[in-house]
């Protein structure tokens, strides 16, 4: 009984440890509807702040001294990035900002290797806590008892501050209506930036109170944000108890659920937030987000279809593209085979996000499903490659249509969130199972048949199909079921009054873009010779996400664009420098803050100045 | 507007060809291609950098091989196998190397050894530490040189079967080296000694470990020896904790890795002491060709060379003395000098076995320490890599029969 009460102290400290990372997230989230990716990235700047700043200071007063001033330092600098980067693109699309958020997030990573070092930074131990008391026979670390008492004071100074101040008065309104907050008068910009820097500010605190518990390296926010993205949405966005209590819940379930199954560790916050979105669309404590009016000055762009002389251009475009193994090499026809089939991939995502308005976080699933399933159509099979392309985009739609299923019946970033959820899921099952899907170290020997196996070859079979898929998925995008889809994006309760079906018409959507992810997914299969979990990842996901931002999401072939420009940027710097992250993320930056629209976006609005204007 | 993308599409290929396009160099050069993890795991990677030039430095002013100089054309692969193969086609079609060599984590490791049965390439791993590069996955074209799982755990099995303990509990990290070191481990142990009982195991996310849950879980089984092959991050959380909580008193711990200056450093002056480890005492190490390394290295760097250091050098002498005895740079003779090569390493001289082309190189054994505020590994002994890998005869029958 004794042990089982340790145990619950025990997941108490993780809890409040885990809470303080999140509520900032939560805080943020709530006001300013930003999914802040850079969350980790804060979170662990703060920890090497203070990790410098508490060696610097001695003493007892100048360990507390550093944490506090490392968290303000840098809130500091969260409020200049919001100011200067995230400003200009609130009034773009939402996912936007996650982008940016995205960039600089890999701009932090690389600069901390560059400035603090390769090797992991043991900060010191808090003074006067650095022994442990003896809790029923038990030793507990007095620093846990230290953080069991700072979450919850935390929580209650937080909610204190949205209740008592007129401060917190504004950020709760512009929780529920921010445009209205605005009409009524209120600097949103300045309530954006110290909300910003609020959250940012306890990030950093919850970094910088890690220091006596592990070594600062520079995977600390990897480690952390996918948890913490989690334990708010469990919550409900915007809610503080609510992440407090879901901060809880996971905390504990982990630690009790290592007692019985050891490896339950690596699914449980995935689990348990697939489960609670299931009974519990909105998180625990969240409210129905409100219908966000369209931002003013928003451009609407028409879609139509390619006519009769586009349309031959297109063809001679493809024509000239297939020329390509007659002047290249290997590796050349290798990466344009690999652009090709990263352009499907984010045209099967455009179908979900741009068509649909669905913003999908965990599309790498039914990629890596396809992946899989060529794969063991080859290994467990020993069937060929043409069985291999039918096999991949069958698992992968077959899974699509089961998530989905599930993914329908919520909105907004919940939809987000729960498609993260079963991502995470597939890519654990395909991390657990080594028997069926060689575990971590994956399915290999996965090449093509003799006929496809040379490059050029196999830059042909890439072509046909990605050409063919993206031309399917066209028809689909101007058929009747297309235009349904668009108009449940534009307006869910007009569709529904004429009749739509949102579940049926979002449910066979995501299923389509699953199929096509999938397929893209097993030509990657082969022409990489391998298949690993990485393919079902999380960063993968967010690879598509970015490559139809920068492509721009309010256009038809913004998606086939942004592939191009991103993948081929992507493998060019990886080859030159060790340090790709900190390019690919400035780059982002760059392209994000110049072209809000995306490129083709820009391109379309520039041609179409005066007035909204047709594109295709 | 479909023009205007096309276009798009068109200009940003043809940068990327532009960019690509390397010039033709002088055939006076042999090219050898490297590939690592060096934005994902610099702390390791970065000393091996240095190993290698070092040797590469040292190989040319000797006169290079047959002639002609050696070049080394190195690549990151962010650590993905999916950039790795990339890196390693871009090495092969377009580079012109003529041998592959490198890596760091397993699964790199398995992709881009099977990318080189495919291409027909030899490729020397330097460092991915799974079995099944060598066994079950194994193939003509792949060379390992360090000492894989089931060395480390033969080495460190036999050290444990002389502990008193009977109840052990293991700690590893939930992937596929984790649970490999752990198999092999087991079984190895209760050959040793079959009295010895397995009363808990846990499995903590790689990176993400709850130090605190796991320390309780372990301590509820009461053990009388642990077995952790947890490293890095993961290492340094659970020694804090683990000594917090007095998890270690009275108990033996044996540890995979915990030696190597890599993960001994960061942990200071709180290193846990009296551990029985994998490690690299560089300076205590009594081989002979050691110490010529030692000195050049600490002349060229200005600091102490990490085990990494001696990956990296080891790997690129590995090289230059296949393509020394293969006289060619074709990729069938190289992979027939390669095998059964001798090589100098500073650790003496290491042999690729003929019927698994995994090196003899070894590792050192000894117990953790704390010496002026740092961790150390004492009582060291090096234990040759020939002695702890099974016969000839029975690893080829673990590999793939073709």
């Amino acid at each position: 009984m004794a042990f089982f009460f340790n145990v619950f102290v025990t997941g108490l400290a993780s809890a409040s440890s885990l809470f303080l990372a999140a509520c900032g997230l939560s805080l943020i989230f709530g006001v300013t509807r930003i999914v802040n990716f850079s969350h980790g990235a804060f979170y662990m700047l703060g920890a090497y702040v203070a990790f410098t700043l508490t060696e610097r200071l001695a003493g007892g007063f100048g360990f507390w001294a550093g944490v506090v001033l490392a968290s303000a330092f840098v809130a500091g600098l969260a409020a200049l990035v919001e100011m200067t980067l995230l400003r200009r693109i609130y009034a773009a699309h939402e996912l936007l900002q996650l982008l940016l958020t995205f960039g600089v997030t890999l701009v932090v990573e690389d600069l901390v290797v560059l400035i603090w070092g390769p090797s992991d930074l043991l900060g010191r131990r808090a003074p006067g806590l650095k022994g442990a008391f003896n809790l029923f026979g038990q030793l507990s670390p007095t620093y846990d008892l230290l953080l069991m008492g700072l979450g919850p004071l935390t929580l209650i100074l937080l909610l204190l501050l949205l209740h008592r101040t007129r401060w917190g008065t504004l950020v709760r309104a512009a929780t529920q209506d921010r445009e209205m907050v605005a009409a009524l008068g209120v600097n949103q910009q300045w309530l954006f930036t110290s909300v910003f820097a609020l959250g940012i500010f306890l990030a950093a605190f919850g970094g910088a109170l890690e220091l006596p518990r592990q070594a600062v390296n520079h995977t600390m926010d990897l480690q952390i944000i996918t948890e913490v993205l989690v334990v708010v949405v469990i919550g409900g966005l915007g809610n503080i108890l609510g992440t407090f209590l879901a901060a809880i819940i996971v905390s504990e379930l982990n630690a009790f659920g290592v007692l019985i199954f050891p490896k339950i560790s690596l699914v449980l916050v995935f689990l348990v937030m697939a489960l609670v979105l299931v009974v519990r669309p909105w998180g625990l404590l969240g409210r129905a987000e409100t219908a966000t009016r369209g931002a003013s000055g928003l451009q609407v762009l028409r879609w139509r279809p390619l006519q009769m002389r586009e349309r031959l251009f297109v063809v001679i475009g493809i024509a000239i593209a297939a020329l390509l193994p007659l002047v290249a090499g290997d590796y050349l026809l290798a990466v344009a085979s690999e652009v090709l089939i990263f352009m499907l991939f984010a045209a099967s995502l455009h179908l979900l996000v741009g068509a649909g308005g669905l913003v999908s976080f965990g599309h790498a699933a039914y990629f890596g499903l396809g992946a899989y399933g060529a794969g063991l159509a080859l290994k467990q099979f020993g069937l060929s490659m043409p069985a291999g392309l039918v096999a991949g985009p069958l698992l992968g739609g077959v899974g699509a249509l089961v998530f989905g299923w599930f993914c329908v019946r919520l909105s907004g970033v919940y939809f987000a969130m729960l498609t993260l959820a079963f991502a995470q899921i597939a890519w654990s099952v395909a991390f657990q199972w080594t028997e069926v899907t060689g575990g971590d170290n994956g399915l290999i020997g996965v090449w093509p048949s003799p006929w496809a196996a040379t490059a050029g070859h196999f830059y042909w079979l890439t072509i046909a199909l990605v050409a063919a898929s993206v031309a399917l998925l066209r028809v689909i995008l101007f058929s009747p079921f297309g235009y349904a889809l668009r108009a449940l994006r534009d307006n869910e309760l007009r569709a529904e009054a004429i009749g739509l079906s949102r579940h049926v018409v979002q449910w066979v959507a995501f299923a389509v873009a699953g199929a096509f992810a999938a397929l893209a997914g097993a030509l990657y299969a082969f022409l990489k010779g391998s298949v690993f979990p990485d393919n079902l990842a999380i960063p993968l996901s967010i690879d598509g996400l970015a490559m139809i931002l920068l492509g721009g999401v309010g256009t038809v072939s913004g998606g086939l664009v942004g592939a191009a420009i991103y993948k081929s940027l992507s493998i060019w710097v990886i080859s030159q420098t060790d340090y790709s992250k900190l390019v690919i993320g400035l780059l982002i930056v760059l392209l994000v803050s110049l072209f809000p629209q995306g490129v083709l976006g820009a391109v379309a609005a520039r041609r179409d100045r005066p007035l909204a204007g047709e594109q295709s | 507007m479909k023009i205007l993308s096309a276009l798009y599409a068109g200009v940003t290929v043809a940068a990327a060809l532009i960019g690509a396009s390397g010039q033709v160099s002088a055939q006076e050069t042999i090219k050898i291609g490297e590939i690592n993890s060096y934005s994902g795991l610099p702390a390791f990677t970065e000393p091996y950098r240095k190993g290698w030039q070092l040797a590469l430095e040292e190989i040319n002013a000797a006169g290079g091989v047959d002639g002609k100089k050696l070049e080394v054309i190195s690549k990151d692969d962010a650590g993905k196998p999916a950039d790795a193969v990339t890196a390693a086609n871009e090495l092969v079609a377009k580079d012109g190397v003529v041998m592959l060599a490198g890596t760091f984590f397993s699964n790199i490791g398995l992709a881009v050894s099977d990318f080189a049965k495919q291409k027909k390439i030899l490729f020397l791993a330097a460092e991915p530490l799974t079995d099944a590069i060598t066994w079950s996955k194994g193939n003509r074209y792949t060379f390992r040189l360090r000492p894989a799982n089931y060395e480390q755990a033969a080495m460190l099995a036999e050290e444990a079967a002389k502990l008193p303990a009977k109840k052990w509990a293991t700690i590893a990290p939930n992937y596929e080296y984790g649970q490999s070191a752990v198999a092999v481990f087991k079984k190895l142990l209760s050959a040793k000694r079959p009295d010895i009982e397995w009363v808990g195991e846990q499995w903590p996310p790689q990176g993400k470990i709850d130090a605190g849950a796991v320390v309780e879980a372990i301590a509820k089984t009461e053990p009388d020896a642990i077995l952790n092959v947890t490293f890095g991050p993961d290492l340094v959380k659970l020694v804090r904790e683990g000594n917090t909580r007095g998890l270690f008193k009275g108990r033996a711990v044996v540890s995979f890795l915990t030696g190597e200056p890599e993960y001994l450093d960061p942990l200071k002056d709180e290193a846990p002491e009296g551990w029985i480890v994998t490690g690299y005492p560089w300076n205590a190490v009594s081989i002979p060709e050691h110490a010529a390394f030692l000195k050049a290295y600490q002349a060229k760097y200005n600091d102490y060379p990490r085990l990494g250091s001696v990956v990296g050098y080891s790997t690129l002498k590995a090289a230059a003395a296949i393509l020394a005895k293969a006289k060619s740079t074709e990729s069938e003779k190289l992979v027939d000098a390669a095998e059964g090569i001798s090589v100098d390493t500073p650790f003496g001289k290491v042999t690729f076995r003929r019927a698994d082309h995994q090196s003899t190189l070894g590792a050192f054994i000894g117990k953790t320490a704390l010496k002026d505020g740092k961790g150390v590994v004492v009582d060291v002994a090096y234990r040759d890599g020939a002695k702890y890998l099974p016969p000839e005869a029975e690893a080829k029958s673990l590999r793939p029969q073709d």
